[in-house]
């Protein structure tokens, strides 16, 4: 039905909605990063915003709480002159009966440009952007399990400024890889800037079945699956993960896959650690290694900014007339 | 009744007989009166040109949801069975998860009621197993027996407690009683919406895993084994599951077993970018599986397929997929399904024709399915050269829920009888 068509690109080629990395051209992942770059010089300056979405509404649509991406969004909206709405749906009166679709024509009768939609369910993005007025784009700010694309764009940006070119590098990606939707777009992102070789780290009980069809190589061990590996991202391990029956205990968890200062002696000498936040300190990280200094983490959180005001700069900066219609 | 019709210059493909040729055929008082030529005394009240059409036993579709009662916003037994006869299905198996549940004979009276006052095709009650079908406590088979029911299932829950499965498979044998049964394992299922696989990898959705159905199929073949129950396995997904009935079918258990038309065509690739038209229970499995799954039809381990017809409003496909309601409507593709296998080699058509008479009439053991002398004039006409597109304006049923939305499929029902009655006759001249 939906399928034959990519939904995130309009009649042009160009970025309409931004939803997942997957079947995105490596070009236009590159030019993300190429103006995110640009971006990330404008907070050095005294004058932090430029009149890029000057008149422009941008709704951030959370059914799921998240301090930090939100605030991040928003900062990146109101550095490039939009109006930014944050609704906060789990504590909204529309979380009771109102449905997703009514909710939607609301906000787009009030004549809104942008949604940045974080939600529970995978495909949360995608329906909604099926669903909206033709005018409005769609960030999907994480749906799910299933994907957070602009979480792996400021990875790689990340990566691309301490690292410069991708073909070489080896990246592990460390924990639970089967519930992450941050897992799942970095693999893509990487991927298609083709990185040298994307490595998983983690217990099967935390590794989708089908992990070959992602394209990565699988790893029991942070022995083997560190040995001479660029960049290490730890993922946070949710608690709701030992009720489930999926591990014994955070303990147990860290003395096997918990990043320490002897663990990470196994990458090469000059790697990076990354964590898309929030830490849990002793469970996935030490604080030895998150606080020291091969850790770019903070790095990433103000990389969010440049790399969110660029996806949504490229989405609303569209040409008139390259719309197309509602989906039918 | 109706006076008598005459089917003239079909070709008559009769499984139960073995009869693939063209022959007149010649219905009187509900009933077959005569093949190839007129039973003596014979005045044709109407004579129907079936030149270049098949003419076959009216189909027998073993499970689909008629929604009534309960949710008669998706669906009605009168707009249901409608498209059941446009779908040239003449009995079709109602099981009882309907509102209020099918554990009493007050609501498959009901259902037969309403049924015979719709008048389009033959409904079949399906019993529950267990009471309000929640796996506790048995549900009162003998008066749903003496209340029309033509066999009893938990229809999609499975029963749980094994102690429970157990019993309830025994006194179903004590009454003779058919039972249906979709296994699965409800824990390894868990919130599955989809095959366990590549694609629920990508989409980052819960997955249904193989094991679930293989490994809860195990467990009711044991039981039916032990307790010696006439069982019919319904709706299979896996090839592994299928391995299973054969085996079992080999040693010389009592057990058939069907699959859903939409099974033999769709895998998990179908779902693409989280369509919820291909969110289905039990799960659109892989090509491995598809295979498995025709191979066996072919073969004849799977004796029968059902549509599992379950039609939705638009709002129940309306939403992010694991919150949309799992379920294809199907009623009218069912048989242009089964001649594209035929058109694919998968088997012939009159083999892929007794899957949808013989093969079901056998499980049910009522004597229908046939067009033999004397048997009830159920009949289906098709031109099997016509093509049609599926589209929400050619559905006949209230459910436009079907990932088959665009697909032009070959194979047209222009007449069906129902004890000898036309109760469907497609009037468009371009169908």
């Amino acid at each position: 039905m939906n399928t034959l068509k990519n939904l995130q690109l309009d009649a042009t080629g160009n970025l309409r909605h931004f939803l997942t990395i997957e079947g995105l051209k490596r070009q236009t992942l590159v030019d993300i990063l190429d103006l995110a770059e640009s971006f990330a010089n404008i907070k050095a300056q005294a004058v932090k915003k430029v009149p890029l979405l000057r008149g422009k509404t941008v709704v951030n649509l959370f059914f799921e709480n998240s301090t930090r991406t939100r605030t991040t969004f928003e900062l990146a909206a109101k550095r490039l002159s939009a109006d930014v709405l944050n609704i906060n749906i789990t504590t909204s009166a529309a979380s009771k009966g109102e449905s997703l679709l009514d909710m939607l024509h609301n906000l787009e009768a009030m004549h809104c440009d942008m949604f940045v939609v974080r939600h529970a369910d995978s495909g949360a993005a995608h329906f909604i952007a099926q669903n909206v007025a033709p005018h409005i784009s769609v960030i999907n700010a994480g749906d799910g399990q299933h994907a957070h694309p602009t979480q792996a764009m400021l990875d790689t940006f990340t990566i691309r400024r301490h690292k410069g070119d991708f073909g070489d590098l080896r990246v592990a990606i460390v924990g639970d890889i089967l519930h992450s939707r941050v897992a799942r777009s970095q693999i893509h992102a990487l991927n298609t800037l083709g990185v040298g070789e994307v490595r998983v780290i983690g217990p099967k009980t935390l590794l989708p079945m089908d992990h070959r069809s992602l394209g990565v190589h699988v790893f029991h061990d942070m022995e083997s699956g560190l040995a001479g590996v660029d960049v290490v991202i730890m993922l946070r391990l949710q608690r709701e993960r030992m009720e489930g029956g999926l591990l014994p205990s955070e303990h147990e968890f860290f003395q096997r896959y918990g990043l320490t200062g002897d663990k990470l002696k196994l990458a090469k000498p000059d790697a990076i650690v990354m964590h898309p936040g929030p830490i849990n300190r002793g469970v996935e990280i030490s604080s030895e290694v998150a606080d020291g200094p091969q850790s770019v983490i903070l790095e990433q959180v103000s990389n969010g900014i440049a790399v969110r005001m660029a996806v949504m700069a490229m989405a609303l900066g569209r040409q008139p007339g390259a719309e197309t219609g509602r989906e039918t | 009744m109706t006076g008598p019709i005459h089917i003239r210059g079909g070709r008559l493909v009769d499984p139960s007989q073995n009869l693939d040729r063209e022959a007149d055929l010649f219905i009187r008082d509900g009933r077959i009166a005569g093949i190839g030529t007129a039973p003596s005394g014979f005045e044709a009240q109407r004579t129907i040109d079936a030149a270049g059409r098949v003419v076959c036993p009216g189909l027998i579709d073993l499970q689909s949801r008629l929604r009534e009662p309960g949710q008669e916003h998706k669906g009605t037994i009168a707009s249901e069975t409608a498209a059941a006869a446009a779908g040239g299905i003449t009995t079709l198996c109602c099981p009882p998860d309907t509102d209020p549940v099918i554990d009493n004979p007050a609501v498959a009276e009901q259902i037969l009621y309403r049924a015979g006052k719709a008048g389009n095709s033959r409904v079949l009650p399906l019993g529950a197993l267990t009471s309000r079908l929640a796996g506790e406590h048995l549900a009162e088979m003998l008066a749903l027996q003496e209340s029309g029911c033509v066999a009893v299932t938990n229809a999609s829950q499975p029963v749980h407690n094994t102690l429970v499965m157990r019993r309830a498979l025994e006194y179903a044998a004590t009454l003779g009683l058919t039972v249906f049964i979709s296994s699965e394992d409800p824990w390894l299922a868990g919130n599955g919406c989809l095959h366990e696989g590549q694609m629920s990898t990508r989409l980052g959705l819960p997955g249904i895993p193989e094991c679930a159905e293989v490994i809860g199929i195990s467990r009711d073949l044991i039981l039916v084994e032990r307790t010696g129950v006439r069982a019919h396995f319904s709706r299979l997904s896996t090839a592994r599951a299928v391995e299973m009935v054969a085996d079992a079918r080999a040693r010389g258990l009592p057990v058939t077993c069907d699959v859903t038309a939409h099974q033999l065509f769709l895998t998990e690739m179908d779902v693409g970018v989280f369509d919820s038209l291909c969110h289905v229970r039990p799960p659109l499995r892989t090509f491995r599986d598809r295979d498995g799954l025709r191979a066996a039809l072919a073969d004849g381990v799977i004796t029968a397929v059902c549509s599992d017809h379950q039609p939705h409003d638009p709002d129940a496909k309306l939403a992010p997929f694991a919150d949309t309601e799992p379920g294809i409507s199907a009623l009218e593709t069912l048989l242009p399904l089964l001649l594209r296998l035929a058109d694919e080699k998968v088997l012939p058509r009159n083999k892929a024709l007794a899957r949808l008479t013989t093969g079901p009439a056998e499980v049910l053991g009522n004597g229908l399915g046939t067009l033999a002398l004397d048997a009830t004039a159920d009949v289906c006409i098709f031109d099997p050269d016509a093509w049609w597109q599926v589209s929400e304006e050619t559905l006949v049923s209230y459910g436009k829920n079907t990932p088959l939305l665009g697909w032009e499929l070959k194979g047209r029902v222009t007449h069906t009888l129902l004890e000898g009655r036309v109760v469907f006759e497609r009037n468009d001249s371009c169908y």
